[in-house]
C-alpha cells in the first residue's frame, strides 16, 4: 500500500534518527501516513502537531506493526468517504429531483431491475475484495512468530497496573519492574500478555494495535519501534473501577540507552545516603508496605501483590501512568491512595504527614 | 375464518363494546393492546435508558470530572446498554410485531393470545426487576445495578471480582426477559407461518411481516445461547461452578464466544425488523413499490443466516490466531453485501417517486443515511488489523451508536409516526414532529461523529474519566452538547405523543395511502380487526388487484379516495368506521379469544422464581431470597395448571 | 357454534384445519420450541466439550473415565469414577419408555383408554426409573467428592446432565397429568395431539440423550 503525498508539503521529524538505526520510515516522517486524516482535519497542521495535540493518536505510528495497520485504516477511510459520499450525493438528488409537485403525474411502478441488482452486487463486492487482499496478508504478516534477536518482555495485567518482566541472562533471571516498560529501538520487541486477575488490554497506539491480556492465555505483540521517545499507553479492556486510571509509559532508547537501562534495573536498590532517606527505608521497609510490595535487595520486602518499586525513583509517572512522579503527588498517593484511585486494592493506611515526608525521600531515592 | 375463532363463553365481556378499565387491560389477550402496553412501557425504559445516557455525558463532558463517582458511572454505561437493548429497542420492535403483525396477514389475532399477553408481563417485571440495584439507596444500601458492561466479559463478573449484588441482578434479571422474548417469538413464528389469510402466500407478505418472521427465527435460537452463558455466570455465582473460574481452568473465551454467538444475532434482530418498516415506509411516501422484493427479502433472510458466522469479529483483538481472523474478517465482509444490497434498493424505491416529506418518511431517509455511515464503521471493523487500533474505543461507540441509533431508533421513530394513526386513530402532529426530527439527526451527528475521532485519537471506551492533555476535551463537550439536543427532540417526541392521542387530527383508515391490509380497517382497528377476513391477491392489495374480485379491500391509493371505501360490495362512506368499531365481536358473531388472568400471575411467578435467587448480603452472611423463590416456583405450577384447563381456550 | 358442536366438526373433519399451512398451530409452536432447546442443549454440550480434559480431577488426572482419582477416603481409585454399565441400563430403560410413548399415543388415537392410561404411565415409569439413576449417580459422586464446584467436569457434568434430567422430571409430570386425563375421559382421539405434543417431547428429550450418553459416557 503506497502512502499519498501530503498535499501540504515535506516536515521533518523533531528528533532526527540514531545513526546506526533504522529510524522511521521518509513517508512515516513527512507526515504521509497521516496525510488523509490531516488533509481532511486538520489542515494545514504537520504529524507532529497532530501527535502533540492528540498524544494517544493512531495517526502518529512509531513502528513497523503500526505502520502497517495505518496503512489498512487510510485505505478503509479513502474507500469509506468515498462510498458514503457517493450513496450521499445519489440521495441529496433523489430529495431533490423526486419530490412531490402538485399536479405531477402518478410515478412508473417500478418493482426491480434485476442488471441494477447484479450491478450493486457485484460492485460492492470488488470493493470488498480490493480491502480482503491486504487485510488477509496483514493478519499473517503481523502475527509472525517473534524472531530470534527480540527482546522478549512479559506483561501480566493487575487492576490496575502493568507488571512487566524481562527475562535475562538467557533466562536465569528476570528483571521485574512496573508501569514503564522499556524498550530498545530497531530491534524486534516481544510482548507475551496474560492477565493476572481479570481482563485488560493492552494498547500503545503508537507502537501498533491492542492485544488482550486474557487468563490463562498467552497473547503476542511483536513490533521493531523506530523512533525513540516516551509513548502513552492506557488499558483498553473495561477491568473494574480504575479501568479508567490504568496507564504506562512506554519507552524507546536507543540501543546503548536501553542497555544502560536494563542493567541499572537489574541492580538491587541503592542504599540510602542521608538520615531522613534512611528513616524512609525504614518506615517502608518495615512497616506495611513490605506485605505488598519487593523491593530488590531488601530482604524483608515480600509482598507479591503490589508493583515492584526497586527503582521506583526513576519513573516518570506513579500509579499507572496517571500522575507525574514527584514529591507532592507522592505524598497524596501514600497519603489516600484510594481517593486518587476508585476501589485500589492499597489501603489508607492514616499514616502521618511526617512519616509520609521520609518514606517520599526513600523512594523517589530508589533510582 | 382464522383458527383463532373460539367459543363464546360466560367469560366474555358483558357490555356491547370494548372492555374498559384497568382489569380488563391487565386480563387482555389482544395484541392490539398487547402492543400498546409493550409500546408504552419500553418508551418509558427508552426515557430511562437515556436519562442514563445523559449522566454518562455529563460526567464526560470535560476531563477530570467528579460529578458522578467511578461506581456509579460504571452501572450507569452498563445499565444504559443493558436498558436500551433488552427493555426498550426489543420490546419496542415487538410492539409493532404484536399490533401489526396480524393486521398485515388478515388475521383475527397471534396464533397463541394468551401466550402473547405472558411475555409482555413478564418483560415488565423483568424489567423492573432490573432495576431494582438502583433503588437499593432507598433502602439504605448503595447502589448496585449490574456493573461490569453489558457483556459482561468473565472473570470480573465471578463474585470474586463482583461480591456485590450487581451481576446477580444481571444475570437473573436477563433470564427473566429472555424468556420473554423467546415465547413471543415462538408465537409470531406460527402466526405468520399459519394464520395468513387466503391468497397470502409468503411472497406476497409484506415486507415488515418477512423481515418480522426472519427476526423471530434469530430470537428463538440465539436467546437459547445466551441463555446457557448467563446461566453458567448464574450457577458460577450462585452455586460455585467453575465455568468462568480462572483458579480451576474456566476460560474466559468460553464466556466471550458464547456470548457473542448470541451478541451477534442479536444486533441483527435489532435491525432486521426496522429494514422491513422501512421498506413500507418509503414505498408509501414516493408513491411507488419497494423496489426489489424479492431482493430484499433474501437479502434479509441472508443477513439473518450469515449473521450467526462472523461473531469473533468482536473478539478481534483476542488473539485467536490468523486462520480465525482471517474467517471472521472475511465472513464480516460478506455480510456486507446483502446489506448494501438493501441500501440501495431503497434508493431505488425512491427513484423516479413523488416523495412526501413527512415526518415518517424524513425518519426512514435519514435511516438509510445513518445506517449507511455505521455500515461503513463497520466494515472498518472487519478489517481485523485494523480493527486493533479501534476496537475497545471510542470508534466502536460512534459506529454501534450509528446502527443502533441511527438504524433502530430512527428507523422505529418513523414507524411510530407511520403507524400511530393506525393504533390511536389520530395524526401526531407534524410540526412538532420535524422539530423532532432535526434536533434527533442533527443531535446524533454531533453527538456521535466526533466519537470515530476520539476513538482513533486515543480514546479507549468505559472510562469514566479522562485526562486533561489527550486532546479530547472539545470532542467530549460536543458531544455532550449533541446529547442534549437529542434529549430535547425526545422530549417533544414524548409531548406529541402524549397528547396527540387525545388532540391530534383524527385518521381515517388510510390517512397516508398506503398499500397493505392494515390500511383497510378502521383507525383504531375494531377488537375482531377484519369484519370479513380479506382474500388477497396481489402484495399491495389496496394498490393493485380488481376491487370487483377482492372483496373487503378497500381499494384506492390517495388519502381522498380512502374515505369512500368499497365494502362487500358496497359504496359506505364515513363515518362508517366509528358505527363499525362501536359494535363488538359478539354483534357480529365473531369469536375472539376470552380475556384471561393467568398470564399476568404466571408472569410473577416466574419472577418470583428467578428473584429470590438472589443472594442478600446480610451483615457478612449470605443468605437468598429462597422462600421468595419457592412461592413463585408454587404459583409458576398453580399458574400453568390452571392455564392449561381454563374453560374457554 | 358453541363448544360441542366445535368438537363435533373437528372430530369429524380430523386434521382438517384452517390455518395457511394445514398443520395445528400447536404442534407446529412445539417444533418450534424443540428448534430453541436443540440450541440450549447445543450450548451446554458445547461448553461441555470445550472443557473437557481440562480439569483437574479430583487430584489427579484429567479424565472421568481414567484411574487415579482419590475419592473421599483418601484412598486412590485405580477406576473412572463413570460407571458406565450402570448407565447404560439407564440409557436402555429411557429409550424403552420412548417406545412405551408410542404406544400410548397410538391408543389415544384408537380411543383405548385402558391402554392409554396404562402406556401413559408405563412412559413416565420410564422415565422415574431412569431419573432414580441419574440420583443414584449424582449422589454416589457427590458422597465422593465430585461436585458443581470440585473442577471443570464436575461443573459441565453436573449442569448438562441436570438440564437434561430437569426436562425429565418435566416430562414425567407432563406424562403423568396426561394420564389422570385420560382416565377421566378427557383425552378422546379428537384430543389425541395432546398426547401427540407430549410425544414430541420425550422423544426429544430421549435424542438429547442419545447425543449426551455417548459424548460424556462412552468417549474418552
Amino acid at each position: 500500500m503506497k502512502s499519498r503525498v501530503n498535499l501540504f508539503g515535506p516536515r521533518w521529524s523533531a528528533l532526527p534518527p540514531e545513526p546506526d538505526v533504522p529510524g522511521r520510515s521518509l513517508a512515516s516522517r513527512l507526515g504521509l501516513r497521516s496525510a488523509p486524516l490531516l488533509a481532511a482535519v486538520l489542515a494545514g497542521c504537520s504529524e507532529e502537531k497532530h501527535l502533540q495535540t492528540y498524544p494517544q493518536t493512531i495517526y502518529a505510528p512509531r513502528s513497523e506493526f503500526a505502520d502497517k495497520l495505518l496503512d489498512l485504516q487510510n485505505l478503509i477511510t479513502y474507500l469509506g468517504v468515498a462510498v458514503g459520499l457517493l450513496v450521499f450525493a445519489i440521495m441529496a438528488y433523489i430529495m431533490v429531483k423526486f419530490r412531490y409537485r402538485p399536479g405531477m403525474p402518478e410515478p412508473e411502478q417500478i418493482h426491480g431491475n434485476t442488471k441494477l441488482e447484479l450491478a450493486w452486487t457485484l460492485i460492492p463486492a470488488l470493493i470488498l475484495a480490493v480491502i480482503a487482499v491486504p487485510t488477509v496478508r496483514t493478519i499473517f504478516e503481523t502475527q509472525q512468530k517473534a524472531p530470534d534477536n527480540a527482546v522478549v518482555v512479559d506483561v501480566i495485567g493487575w487492576q490496575w497496573w502493568w507488571e512487566f518482566k524481562y527475562p535475562v541472562d538467557g533466562g536465569r533471571d528476570t528483571v521485574i519492574t512496573a508501569n514503564e516498560i522499556h524498550v530498545p529501538v530497531g530491534t524486534p520487541v516481544h510482548l507475551r500478555l496474560t492477565a493476572g486477575d481479570v481482563l485488560h488490554s493492552f494498547w500503545v497506539p503508537q507502537m501498533g494495535g491492542k492485544r488482550d491480556l486474557i487468563n490463562g492465555k498467552t497473547n503476542h505483540i511483536v513490533f521493531t519501534p523506530n523512533e525513540p521517545g516516551i509513548y502513552l499507553g492506557q488499558c483498553a479492556e473495561y477491568c473494574g473501577d480504575s479501568h479508567a486510571l490504568m496507564k504506562m509509559r512506554l519507552i524507546a532508547h536507543d540501543s546503548a540507552g536501553y542497555r544502560e537501562w536494563l542493567r541499572n534495573e537489574a541492580s538491587p536498590a541503592p542504599e540510602p545516603t542521608d538520615s531522613s532517606i534512611a528513616l524512609g527505608k525504614k518506615l517502608v521497609t518495615q512497616g506495611a508496605c513490605a506485605g505488598c510490595h519487593i523491593i530488590q535487595g531488601v530482604p524483608t520486602m515480600v509482598g507479591r501483590t503490589g508493583p515492584n518499586l526497586t527503582h521506583f525513583g526513576r519513573r516518570r509517572t506513579l500509579a499507572a501512568g496517571i500522575v507525574e512522579n514527584n514529591a507532592e503527588n507522592l505524598a497524596a498517593w501514600l497519603r489516600n491512595p484510594p481517593a486518587m484511585k476508585p476501589g485500589a486494592k492499597m489501603p489508607n493506611l492514616n499514616l502521618k504527614d511526617e512519616e509520609i515526608r521520609y518514606m517520599v525521600a526513600y523512594l523517589q531515592s530508589l533510582q | 375464518m382464522a383458527s383463532t375463532a373460539t367459543v363464546a363463553t360466560p367469560h366474555h365481556v358483558a357490555a356491547h363494546k370494548a372492555p374498559t378499565g384497568i382489569w380488563s387491560w391487565i386480563t387482555t389477550v389482544d395484541h392490539k393492546r398487547i402492543g400498546i402496553l409493550y409500546g408504552v412501557t419500553s418508551f418509558l425504559f427508552f426515557l430511562v435508558g437515556g436519562l442514563e445516557a445523559i449522566l454518562v455525558r455529563i460526567q464526560l463532558a470535560v476531563p477530570n470530572n467528579d460529578f458522578i463517582s467511578a461506581e456509579l458511572y460504571n452501572q450507569l454505561f452498563t445499565m444504559h446498554a443493558l436498558t436500551m437493548i433488552f427493555l426498550a429497542l426489543m420490546p419496542l420492535t415487538a410492539a409493532f410485531f404484536n399490533y401489526l403483525v396480524p393486521l398485515q396477514i388478515g388475521a383475527r389475532d397471534v396464533a397463541f393470545p394468551r401466550l402473547n399477553a405472558l411475555s409482555y408481563w413478564i418483560f415488565l417485571f423483568g424489567g423492573i426487576f432490573f432495576n431494582i440495584g438502583f433503588l437499593l439507596p432507598l433502602f439504605g444500601g448503595e447502589s448496585q445495578a449490574p456493573n461490569a458492561g453489558w457483556f459482561a466479559y468473565a472473570p470480573i463478573t465471578t463474585r470474586t471480582y463482583t461480591p456485590g449484588l450487581n451481576m446477580d441482578f444481571y444475570v437473573l434479571g436477563l433470564q427473566i426477559v429472555g424468556l420473554s422474548s423467546i415465547i413471543a417469538s415462538l408465537n409470531f413464528i406460527i402466526t405468520i407461518i399459519n394464520l395468513r389469510a387466503p391468497g397470502m402466500r409468503l411472497m406476497r407478505m409484506p415486507i415488515f411481516t418477512w423481515m418480522v418472521l426472519v427476526t423471530n427465527v434469530l430470537i428463538v435460537t440465539a436467546m437459547a445461547v445466551f441463555t446457557i452463558a448467563v446461566t453458567e455466570l448464574m450457577f458460577d455465582r450462585m452455586f460455585g461452578t467453575n465455568f468462568f473460574n480462572p483458579a480451576k481452568g474456566g476460560d474466559p473465551m468460553m464466556w466471550q464466544h458464547l456470548f457473542w454467538i448470541f451478541g451477534h444475532p442479536e444486533v441483527y434482530i435489532l435491525i432486521l425488523p426496522i429494514m422491513g418498516m422501512v421498506s413500507e415506509v418509503l414505498p408509501t411516501f414516493s408513491r411507488k413499490p419497494l423496489f426489489g422484493y424479492n431482493v430484499m427479502v433474501f437479502s434479509g433472510i441472508l443477513i439473518g443466516w450469515l449473521g450467526w458466522g462472523v461473531w469473533s469479529h468482536h473478539m478481534f483483538a483476542t488473539g485467536m490466531g490468523p486462520i480465525a481472523d482471517t474467517f471472521f474478517a472475511l465472513s464480516t465482509m460478506l455480510i456486507a453485501i446483502p446489506t448494501g444490497i438493501k441500501i440501495f434498493n431503497w434508493l431505488g424505491t425512491m427513484w423516479g417517486g413523488a416523495i412526501r416529506f413527512t415526518t415518517a418518511m424524513n425518519f426512514s431517509i435519514a435511516f438509510i443515511a445513518m445506517f449507511t455511515l455505521g455500515g461503513i464503521s463497520g466494515v472498518m471493523h472487519s478489517v481485523a488489523p485494523a480493527d486493533l487500533q479501534q476496537t475497545d474505543t471510542y470508534f466502536v461507540v460512534a459506529h454501534l451508536h450509528y446502527v443502533f441509533f441511527g438504524g433502530t431508533v430512527l428507523g422505529l421513530w418513523s414507524g411510530m409516526y407511520y403507524w400511530y394513526p393506525k393504533v390511536f386513530g389520530r395524526m401526531l402532529d407534524e410540526r412538532l414532529g420535524h422539530v423532532h426530527f432535526w434536533l434527533t439527526l442533527i443531535g446524533m451527528n454531533v453527538t456521535f461523529f466526533p466519537m470515530h475521532f476520539l476513538g482513533l485519537f486515543g480514546m479507549p471506551r468505559r472510562i469514566f474519566t479522562y485526562a486533561d492533555n489527550l486532546g479530547f476535551n472539545e470532542m467530549n463537550m460536543l458531544a455532550t452538547v449533541g446529547s442534549l439536543m437529542i434529549s430535547l427532540g425526545t422530549l417533544v417526541f414524548a409531548f406529541n405523543l402524549f397528547t396527540a392521542w387525545k388532540r391530534g387530527r383524527v385518521a381515517g383508515p388510510n390517512p397516508w395511502g398506503a398499500s397493505t391490509l392494515e390500511w383497510s380497517i378502521p383507525s383504531p382497528p375494531p377488537e375482531y380487526n377484519f369484519r370479513e377476513l380479506p382474500v388477497v391477491r396481489s402484495r399491495m392489495p389496496l394498490w393493485e388487484g380488481d376491487p370487483t374480485k377482492e372483496a373487503a379491500i378497500p381499494h384506492g391509493r390517495h388519502e381522498e379516495d380512502t374515505q369512500t371505501v368499497s365494502f362487500a360490495g358496497k359504496t359506505a362512506e364515513m363515518p362508517f368506521p366509528d358505527d363499525e368499531s362501536k359494535m363488538s365481536a359478539h354483534d357480529l358473531g365473531i369469536h375472539l379469544p376470552p380475556p384471561s388472568y393467568w398470564p399476568v400471575v404466571l408472569a410473577a411467578g416466574i419472577t418470583l422464581t428467578f428473584g429470590g435467587l438472589i443472594f442478600r448480603p446480610l451483615d457478612g452472611a449470605l443468605h437468598n431470597l429462597w422462600y421468595v423463590s419457592i412461592l413463585g416456583v408454587v404459583l409458576t405450577a398453580v399458574s400453568i395448571y390452571s392455564w392449561a384447563f381454563e374453560p374457554g381456550h | 357454534m358453541d363448544h360441542a358442536h366445535a368438537a363435533e366438526a373437528h372430530a369429524a373433519h380430523p386434521g382438517h384445519l384452517d390455518t395457511t399451512t394445514g398443520l395445528d398451530s400447536r404442534k407446529m409452536a412445539f417444533w418450534g420450541f424443540i428448534g430453541s432447546e436443540c440450541l440450549l442443549f447445543g450450548s451446554l454440550i458445547a461448553t461441555y466439550m470445550g472443557y473437557k480434559g481440562k480439569s483437574e480431577f479430583l487430584g489427579m488426572g484429567p479424565y472421568p473415565h481414567d484411574g487415579g482419582w482419590k475419592n473421599r477416603a483418601g484412598e486412590v481409585m485405580n477406576h473412572g469414577i463413570l460407571d458406565i454399565p450402570l448407565t447404560t441400563i439407564s440409557t436402555f430403560i429411557l429409550l424403552m419408555s420412548s417406545v412405551a410413548m408410542v404406544l400410548a399415543l397410538n391408543y389415544t388415537q384408537r380411543g383405548d383408554r385402558k391402554n392409554s392410561v396404562l402406556w401413559l404411565l408405563m412412559t413416565a415409569l420410564g422415565g422415574s426409573i431412569f431419573l432414580g439413576f441419574q440420583v443414584y449417580e449424582f449422589t454416589h459422586f457427590y458422597n465422593e467428592g465430585l461436585t458443581l464446584s470440585s473442577n471443570l467436569f464436575g461443573s459441565t457434568f453436573f449442569l448438562l446432565t441436570g438440564f437434561h434430567g430437569a426436562h425429565v422430571t418435566v416430562g414425567v409430570i407432563y406424562l403423568i397429568t396426561l394420564a389422570v386425563m385420560a382416565q377421566r375421559g378427557l383425552i378422546p382421539p379428537a384430543k389425541a395431539l395432546n398426547v401427540e405434543i407430549a410425544g414430541l417431547y420425550w422423544h426429544f428429550v430421549d435424542v438429547i440423550w442419545i447425543v449426551i450418553f455417548p459424548l460424556v459416557y462412552l468417549i474418552k
